[in-house]
């Protein structure tokens, strides 16, 4: 679990490390199967599942018809039921029409039943922009999961969480909702050949520093580490922290860093207004305002459906250079 | 109730540093008096208030380097009734209103000013009982920032390493020259001068033999205290010539000439030591030479113990650059912004040239202007050294 012990780490991609975390959890739990849209015979629309329904068989590597809340509903109850399932859902834009099994059932049911009952069930998700999908699978919306109590949001940025995060989630009694940013599927980076699971509720440095935090997740972790090291040239030293779990936060890493940094910039790549951006800020409000020397800087998507045309969708997202900007705006730079 | 702030004195100027008041709260204060002397880039200068009034208080203390725009001191108006100097009692709120807001903690901030004070620095502030007047800001927006106030407990901020801490009564000025920080203006300004100005360059030589002939006669019976100096006609003569040329008196800001309401002409000085600064001599058109002659040798006095006014910095409406008797023949001036046009005079020199068909030696002095093209063009220019020249022809007359 620790990189300190790791084995010798080889290029790995973070498909492959999300493929290898779900034959990982199929062949140590019985329990665990894999349910959605052309996740099967066709391997997966982002070829994440590629093969698996070779090696364990269409029982456990289901394909569904494309009905989001039927099947979602079905993986409620499979949870209900004892069993351990991980439901896909293509993109978070179609989640939207298994919100109701999500938020009605998923979520409410151990409350409900008066902790009777929990419904361990992992759900994945594609979420973001970048790929030219349009404005009907290119958004951003887990800040709005991140709402929900009664769910676990995560949002694996690295190769290691996407391969660790799952198992660990797996294990939660309570739902949980893992995103994995489109752009990151074909990112490679080093993972240790006995790379494991890994802990699901701390945020995590990514780089140290000491003139500003950026705060951040998913796939705009990386154009944030560029942006540092932008920022480097110039003297300034930004800290970096992925956030990893959305919900629960890890306020007391963001703090600790807020405090010592005494600015921060949150990125974002969901809409501004009401976003998880907001919240994070208001938080640091609450909890730092007498260690600010800056306000709160925020760099979130532009807040319009995210457009086709290449040069429309980067513009509409959070991209280095205003990262760049945002942080040296909160030095006065 | 006006306020009394950092005045501008240049278009380099960011910040300026009180070094004493002329002033106390109670004094009465006219139009023109002056009230503070403040140190920048380019010496001590005195400040002149441009209202009438009474100091009701004075916000900032000796030694406080503060941006332009900071309020310095609040003058109660004629008529007005000065009011104790703490700050007027808050209206009661009306039951109805929301209840004001929370006051912020220990740290005082000068009534009226708008510091912006981050919440840390506010926060040490008040932990440290530090008084924040003063204090520069290095933050966002000019704000005082958990750094400012860590250099200020130290004993020095961080963007002027030189000051000393703000409780510490100020010294008295010295020459009052920093010579980094004016070789540092006057690169700003020269480079800002050769990137955003089209220059044009115009050379002619005028006779000044007849001049010198005059002034040599006019002195004959002047003691030495009172004698005047050829450089005194030269700028007398440019300043009438200007009146019928206003396309090279004034400022070019905002993308257009503003031409200047009267001629007050800059006179380049040179500061022993190095550097110069270029004070104005004030609607020169209107004196008689007599009294332009009174003003250079007053402003090179001041300037050169290092103490001029405000008003003199910031509105010279053109500059004449002369070299006086140690210099070469001619100097292509460089324009100060946002003034758009610059004379030089070379040293007077004694030079064959043809008179009436003969050669003879004759005294000559090498004008050159250096314009601003967007505002006006050669013809313009080459009218304007004809007309000083023939000013001088009839010296008389100036």
């Amino acid at each position: 679990m620790s990189a300190a012990q790791s084995a010798p780490a080889a290029e790995t991609t973070y498909r492959e490390a999300v493929k290898q975390a779900i034959r990982d959890a199929m062949i140590r739990d019985p329990r665990v199967f894999l349910m959605g849209e052309d996740v099967g015979r066709y391997g997966g629309c982002y070829a994440v599942s590629k093969g698996l329904i070779e090696e364990f068989g269409p029982d456990r590597i289901r394909d569904t018809p494309l009905s989001e809340s039927g099947f979602t509903g079905a993986g409620v109850g499979a949870a209900l039921a004892g069993m351990r399932p991980i439901v896909e859902l293509m993109t978070v834009n179609f989640s939207l029409l298994a919100l109701d099994q999500i938020l009605n059932n998923a979520a409410t049911i151990r409350h409900m039943s008066g902790g009777q009952f929990g419904v361990p069930l992992v759900i994945r998700m594609a979420t973001g922009a970048g790929r030219q999908l349009a404005a009907q699978h290119s958004h951003s919306l887990e800040g709005w999961y991140a709402h929900i109590p009664g769910i676990r949001v995560l949002a694996p940025a690295t190769v290691e969480d996407a391969r660790g995060m799952l198992w660990t989630a797996l294990e939660d009694p309570d739902p949980v909702l893992i995103f994995e940013n489109v752009m990151l599927y074909n990112m490679a980076g080093p993972l240790a050949a006995d790379a494991g699971a890994v802990d699901i509720g701390k945020a995590a440095v990514r780089r140290q520093g000491k003139d500003v935090s950026l705060v951040t997740y998913g796939g705009s972790l990386w154009k944030t580490l560029d942006a540092a090291a932008a920022l480097a040239k110039d003297g300034i030293e930004a800290e970096v922290i992925d956030l990893r779990s959305l919900r629960p936060l890890d306020d007391a890493t963001i703090m600790a860093s807020v405090g010592k940094t005494r600015r921060a910039v949150i990125v974002d790549e969901g809409w501004r207004t009401g976003s998880l951006a907001a919240e994070i800020s208001a938080r640091i409000m609450e909890q730092c305002f007498w260690s600010l020397d800056a306000p709160v800087g925020r760099v979130c998507s532009a807040e319009v459906p995210i457009p086709y045309p290449k040069h429309l969708e980067e513009a509409s997202i959070p991209q280095t250079p205003q990262i760049v900007a945002a942080a040296r705006a909160t030095l006065g730079r | 109730m006006g306020l009394f702030k950092m005045p501008s004195l240049g278009a380099d100027m960011e910040a300026g540093k009180l070094t004493e008041w002329m002033v106390k709260p109670g004094d009465r204060v006219k139009r023109g008096d002056i009230v503070a002397v403040v140190e920048t880039q380019k010496g001590a200068i005195e400040i002149e208030v441009f209202q009438d009034g009474t100091v009701q208080s004075l916000l900032i203390e000796p030694g406080a380097t503060v941006p332009v725009g900071t309020p310095m001191a609040e003058i109660a108006g004629a008529g007005e009734a000065a009011t104790p100097t703490a700050a007027p009692p808050p209206a009661v709120p009306e039951p109805t209103t929301a209840p004001s807001p929370p006051v912020a903690p220990a740290p005082v901030v000068p009534a009226g000013a708008e510091r912006r004070v981050s919440p840390a620095a506010r926060a040490l502030a008040g932990e440290r009982g530090l008084d924040l007047t003063g204090i520069a800001g290095t933050g966002p927006e000019g704000a005082i920032v958990h750094a400012d106030i860590e250099a200020a407990l130290k004993g020095a901020a961080p963007t002027t390493p030189k000051q000393s801490a703000p409780k510490q009564p100020a010294p008295k000025p010295a020459a009052g020259f920093d010579f980094g920080a004016m070789r540092t203006a006057i690169a700003a300004a020269m480079a800002r001068s050769k990137r955003e100005i089209p220059h044009y360059y115009l050379e002619h030589s005028i006779d000044m033999t007849a001049a010198l002939a005059w002034l040599g006669r006019t002195n004959e019976s002047r003691p030495p205290a009172d004698r005047l100096l050829a450089g005194a006609m030269l700028i007398k003569a440019v300043a009438i010539a200007l009146k019928r040329f206003p396309e090279f008196n004034g400022f070019y800001e905002d993308g257009q000439f503003r031409p200047g309401e009267s001629v007050h002409l800059g006179v380049a000085i040179a500061i022993r030591g190095g550097g110069l600064v270029a004070p104005a001599i004030h609607d020169t058109d209107t004196l008689s030479l007599d009294d332009v002659m009174a003003a250079l040798r007053d402003l090179t006095a001041r300037v050169r113990a290092g103490r001029f006014r405000g008003s003199e910095l910031s509105d010279p409406t053109i500059t004449v650059s002369s070299l006086g008797e140690r210099g070469v023949e001619a100097l292509y001036a460089v324009i100060y912004p946002p003034q758009v046009a610059i004379i030089g005079m070379g040293s007077i020199v004694e030079r064959p040239s043809v008179v009436d068909g003969k050669v003879a030696p004759r005294a000559v002095v090498t004008a050159t202007l250096s314009a601003d093209h967007r505002v006006s063009d050669g013809h313009r220019g080459a009218l304007l050294l004809r007309k000083i020249d023939d000013l001088l022809q009839e010296p008389e007359a100036l």
